[in-house]
């Protein structure tokens, strides 16, 4: 951002925090400014410990060591409540927002008990804000009804409610499409100029440089760099990236594939692969549709084709079909119209056991609400999807000691760090579980594998990892299928991509030269083609 | 069978099934609040059940039946309270604590009626009726239905108050986010558990009321294990209703009804075997639930706990 | 609480195995211990002397053989329910119809037995009666089981309302169909002592303890070390986890809610052909919650059931007795298995913040 940003002394500060949880030190030792009219980014991996850390500003938790100081003074900030009213708002990644009450209704959420709604008070304030962010939103729309990117409007409404010193926003641009995330940075250089004390959480190199004014570089726990303002403005993109780069890994040059993830270098990292399109497909959809359910996005007439060794990327905004997608692949879900056929075989009315023995693997994105049972054990996990079956059932009976023995290979050949194949799936860190799902679906009779979101919330080791498999799968003949709201992922690693809106396959482009400006205008509902 | 049509008939009825009914009433509209809020009251038989016994000693002792109300509500609010310590603020499972409860109560209750009734079983006197001036000089309908104790009139009066409450107070918006995204309300800046809490004691006090009023109006004493299952159509009358109070009214005033045909029909002089009457009201439920399977919509954070930050 | 993985053979690593052992047993002494000591304040309050009750209770139950035999023969209806409760709970289905299953099926058993036993020989009837009575528990389990297979509706609601039913619907067949004319309060035609289930040795304890027992060994045999047992805790424990498994969910919703019914159902019948021999009218002993928490406290564990069972049968058979001679009448049992429940539940808590500090 090129516009002198309003100083003055910091509003927040926190001082030598440091947050510890079983088996990990989330943050070390930390101390930082929060000044008013600037934004100051919090740049790190996932993992590195910029939740914890404005979980504690949120008061969501608190600090084992250190201070936290608003307006100069220490303060313990003990509940959400209380940090709403020291005037510190906080967007979490996950909208929390009540869907079955309206936009104005969730906003008067928290006022006292036995009162009417002040509805005109409300609206006031409702359009205070609505100017202040430069958005128009119908105050009695209901909540669930809106998109992804009004509802984090509404967020960020709710979060300035009380007063407008801090916001803080924790991955923001997850959800978005890339006109949303103009948007909300327009409203984020308005909210700035106004003297709001800004505070962006982020994973992306290019958004840090892009929307910050100041940069804060977060590796471990701990702050490994600071790029004040005044040094900031003064730079280029690529001063910025080796900078960073340093600080965080301690070498200039960017070939690190680490470096890479941070710096999103997307569609320059993609290796061009030749997919032999001649023979028949692996995999055909055609006019598949599904029910309209409680939450989540139908698909309507969806069809495209699949070819061994390809990786097809499923790029949308999160919410538009794409679980519905996955279900339907792996047979989770019925079809309601359509034709889904499988090296020729017609699949269609095939549940989840017929598919699987027609080579269909299925990761979601859900590792322990839906992909685990967390209080099962590793051993139990690695063959949830095999109950009943030879080898380790015979005629019904389960021989666990084969069970045992199978998870073991699986937990050395995967590199799994789990205390031992006995321990329950939910104790082991996020990286580890997605390592699980991976071994357990990556088998040898796997033809067709469907990952939605696989790298979600991962560090940028199993990140690399993840994509290491994926592509490795793809070398070995599999016909693989990626959903992922990380465009940049999509676009290091696809070969055809894509979008899914409200439910319809938009288009499909080739991972070409041209192929983020056309899949950013299939993301919105526009035709690629009429660009 | 022309017994069927008569006066006396169709006003024993409607007496009787609003003296049913007003129980399953408060019962139905309390556990609506907890289940609003997210709670799943088993233990609410429990509620009704020391609220029925409190009541009644209430009233025995202090010759006021106001007393005896009031001594009912506060006895089903105690049992709540256990209900609120371990299930909202410990996170204990609520149908194991549920189940507790209720065993619990009936026993205790069976306990201390034996040292205390079990040779004198003293009773009440008849409970103070209120006849709404006017509208109770109507044939059968006026000594039907506008005859009766305050709190019939208290009751119907509760459900046209929560209707309110539910759309137009903060209570209502932080009932509805508790119950339906409580990690919404927790970055409102809402407490959870005390909304939860006082959902959850509301309920045991109109539990314990209905069962108070079960006991001093309905039977004129306490027996153990009276309240034979009350609570539980308070539950299904709250699941069916949807969210809103009107239709626990109609559900209550339905299965009154049927819980009071016994008694109705011995007046027409129709010997109809008890067991099958007794049939009759939990028959309907099913039927009911069978009819508007599709329809009964429960809210999504039900019988959950809520614990800030847990990774689930 | 949730399905413990540690009940599932050889989860346990191996070196802190003893370690477990010790914290299990804790775990489940303690809250006993504590629910005995809180009965016994109760009993203070109310005027009695609680080591005199529970003396009896423990002189009764468990330490004269009259007793003693009464206390195993009153273990084989709560063990088959037992065994039905671990079924069900396992699968995350709260089947608490269990009064309504019992007592129809053995008011079936009891109208069928005395019929039969003129016209085929003992060696086929007591079998058939008990095919019967499962049959029934499993039929009045179905509209409870479709509900929640098909419409997700809460099966706790449904199946109570089932029992309220069965129980009602039970005391019709008696009044009205099954009604042995020879006597004048209502009740079944009395199967004769010599048709009955026989008696193990010189003691007065029917066989049904054997089957009993051997069910419930059985049953968790089959949750531990069958895919179909572990295929229902799956389902128990995540069920978007079974449904992403390729778990048939709706099938073994009601196959679950069949055998559990069907358990329980033949519990009624075992008291009958063992035991009574007759169903008199409003006879209800209402085993179906108070074996729930017993259930709890051994985690589900058939062998602690056992354990658990044997101790819950010596308090009522004693408890009985001290009733007559303390002046406590047996409601109190009811209150001690509340406060078992709830000790559990808070120690279990506990245990769990333990844990997590641990890690």
């Amino acid at each position: 951002m090129n516009q002198s940003p309003v100083v003055g002394p910091a509003v927040v500060a926190v001082r030598n925090v440091t947050k510890k949880f079983p088996g990990v030190v989330a943050n070390a030792d930390v101390s930082l400014d929060f000044n008013p009219g600037e934004v100051h980014v919090l740049l790190g991996e996932n993992g590195a410990g910029k939740s914890t850390l404005i979980g504690m500003l949120a008061g969501m938790q608190q600090p084992d060591e250190g201070e936290i100081l608003v307006g100069g003074t220490a303060v313990k900030i003990a509940s959400p409540r209380h940090s709403l009213e020291l005037g510190i708002g906080t967007v979490f990644q996950h909208v929390l927002l009540v869907p079955s009450l309206t936009v104005i209704e969730n906003l008067m959420l928290g006022g006292s008990w036995w009162q009417r709604l002040a509805r005109s008070a409300a609206l006031k304030r409702f359009q205070e804000l609505s100017g202040l962010l430069g958005v128009t939103i119908d105050p009695d729309a209901q909540v669930g009804r809106l998109s992804l990117g009004e509802q984090q409007q509404v967020e960020i409404m709710r979060a300035l409610w009380r007063g407008e010193k801090v916001l803080i926003l924790d991955e923001p641009t997850s959800m978005l499409t890339p006109q949303g995330v103009k948007d909300l940075g327009a409203v984020m250089k308005r909210l700035r100029d106004k003297g709001v004390a800004l505070i962006l959480i982020t994973h992306k190199l290019v958004e840090a440089y892009a929307f910050g004014d100041r940069i804060s570089v977060l590796r471990l726990g701990r702050v490994v760099g600071d790029i004040p303002p005044e040094r900031l403005k003064a730079m280029t993109e690529k001063q910025v990236t080796d900078t960073v780069i340093q600080m965080m890994f301690g070498t200039t040059e960017a070939h690190t594939r680490d470096a890479e993830i941070l710096i999103g270098r997307g569609r320059a990292a993609h290796k061009d692969r030749a997919i032999d399109r001649s023979g028949p497909a692996r995999l055909q959809l055609r006019d598949i549709g599904t029910e309209a359910e409680r939450g989540a996005c139908p698909l309507r007439g969806v069809s495209f084709d699949l070819w061994p060794g390809e990786v097809l990327g499923i790029a949308g905004v999160d919410g538009n079909g794409q679980k519905h997608l996955a279900e339907v692949l792996a047979g989770q879900r019925r079809s309601s119209g359509g034709k889904i056929e499988l090296g020729g075989t017609d699949v269609t009315a095939d549940g989840v056991p017929e598919r699987r023995k027609h080579g269909v693997r299925y990761v979601t994105d859900e590792r322990l609400g839906e992909g685990t049972v967390g209080a099962f054990s590793v051993a139990t996990n690695l063959v949830l999807k095999e109950i009943g079956n030879p080898p380790f059932w015979k005629r019904g009976l389960s021989d666990w000691a084969l069970i045992h023995d199978h998870a073991r290979g699986q937990i050395k050949r995967n590199d799994i760090r789990t205390p031992s194949e006995k321990t329950p799936v939910g104790r082991l860190s996020g990286g580890n579980i997605q390592k699980v799902l991976l071994a357990r679906e990556l088998n040898s009779e796997a033809s067709v594998a469907v990952f939605n979101k696989p790298t979600y919330g991962l560090d940028l080791q199993n990140t690399r990892l993840a994509h290491d498999r994926i592509l490795a799968s793809a070398e070995s003949g599999m016909a693989i299928v990626v959903i992922s709201t990380d465009l940049d992922e999509l676009l290091e690693i696809s070969d055809r991509i894509a979008v899914m809106f409200q439910g319809h396959l938009a288009g499909i482009v080739e991972n070409g030269p041209d192929v983020e400006r056309k899949v950013g205008l299939l993301m919105t509902g526009a035709n690629a083609e009429a660009a | 069978m022309e017994g069927l049509l008569t006066q006396p008939f169709l006003t024993a009825l409607l007496f009787g099934a609003v003296t049913a009914g007003v129980p399953l009433l408060l019962a139905g509209l309390g556990e609506q609040i907890s289940e609003k809020a997210g709670v799943l009251n088993i233990g609410i038989e429990g509620m009704m059940l020391f609220g029925a016994y409190t009541g009644f000693v209430a009233a025995y002792y202090s010759g006021s039946f106001t007393l005896g109300f009031i001594g009912g509500g506060i006895g089903g609010a105690v049992v709540s309270l256990i209900v609120m310590l371990l299930c909202i603020r410990f996170g204990l499972n609520q149908i194991v604590i549920g189940i507790a409860v209720t065993i619990g109560f009936e026993g205790l209750t069976a306990l201390l009626h034996y040292f205390q009734f079990s040779r004198t079983y003293p009773r009440l006197d008849a409970a103070p009726l209120f006849a709404i001036p006017g509208l109770s000089a109507i044939p059968v309908l006026g000594p039907g239905l506008f005859t009766h104790n305050a709190v019939v009139y208290l009751a119907v009066i509760l459900v046209g108050v929560l209707t309110w409450m539910f759309r137009s107070t903060y209570v209502g918006l932080n009932l509805e986010a508790a119950g339906n995204k409580p990690a919404a309300l927790d970055a409102a800046g809402v407490s959870v558990i005390k909304t939860r809490a006082m959902a959850v004691l509301s309920t045991g006090f109109l539990a314990g009321l209905g069962g108070a009023f079960m006991a001093n109006v309905g039977a004129g004493l306490f027996v153990p294990m009276m309240t034979g299952g009350a609570g539980f159509i308070g539950i299904v009358l709250a699941m069916l209703a949807r969210g809103r109070p009107v239709w626990v009214l109609l559900g209550a005033a339905l299965f009154g009804a049927s819980l009071s045909m016994t008694t109705a029909l011995q007046v027409a002089g129709v010997n109809v075997p008890t067991d099958v009457v007794q049939m009759l009201p939990f028959a309907m439920v099913m039927l009911v639930l069978v009819i508007f399977a599709r329809h009964s919509v429960l809210p999504p954070a039900l019988g959950l706990p809520y614990v800030r930050g847990d990774r689930g | 609480m949730s399905v413990e993985a540690e009940t599932l053979p050889g989860q346990i690593p191996g070196g802190d195995r003893l370690k477990e052992i010790g914290a299990t047993l804790a775990r489940v002494l303690i809250p006993v211990l504590l629910a005995l000591v809180m009965g016994g304040i109760i009993l203070l309050i109310l005027g009695k002397d609680p080591l005199a009750y529970y003396g009896y209770v423990a002189k009764r139950g468990l330490l004269t053989w009259g007793g003693l035999q009464e206390t195993f023969t009153r273990m084989a209806p709560l063990l088959l329910i037992g065994a039905g409760l671990i079924v069900a709970f396992r699968a995350g289905i709260w089947n608490l119809g269990g009064d309504g299953q019992f007592l129809l099926a053995a008011v079936i058993t009891s109208a069928t037995a005395p019929v039969l036993v003129g016209t085929l020989p003992d060696i086929i009837v007591l079998p058939l009666c008990m095919l019967l009575s499962i049959a029934t528990g499993a039929l009045w389990s179905v509209i409870p089981a479709l509900l929640k297979a098909r419409y997700g509706i809460n099966e706790i609601i449904t199946s109570m309302m089932m029992s309220f039913l069965g129980t009602s619907f039970a005391n019709v067949l008696i009044k009205l169909l099954f009604w042995d004319p020879a006597t004048t309060v209502p009740q079944t035609r009395t199967l004769p002592v010599e048709d009955r289930l026989p008696r193990l040795g010189d003691s007065t304890v029917h066989s049904g303890i054997l089957i009993a027992l051997a069910v419930i060994i059985l049953v968790h045999l089959m949750m531990t070390r069958t895919a179909f047992g572990l295929k229902l805790q799956v389902v128990g424990a995540n069920p978007a986890a079974a449904v992403h498994a390729g778990l048939n969910v709706s099938w073994l919703t009601i196959a679950t809610f069949a055998m559990s019914a069907g358990l329980i159902g033949l519990g009624g019948s075992v008291e009958i052909l063992g035991v009574f021999g007759t169903v008199r009218a409003d006879w209800n002993p209402a085993y179906g919650l108070l074996v729930v928490p017993l259930v709890f406290l051994a985690r589900f564990n058939g062998y602690g059931t056992i354990g658990f069972v044997f101790f819950f049968s010596a308090l009522m058979i004693g408890g009985d007795s001290a009733a007559r001679r303390v002046g406590v009448p047996n409601h109190f049992v009811l209150v001690l298995v509340a406060l078992l429940l709830i000790f559990l539940a808070v120690v279990e808590y506990l245990d769990h913040l333990r844990r997590k500090k641990v890690r």
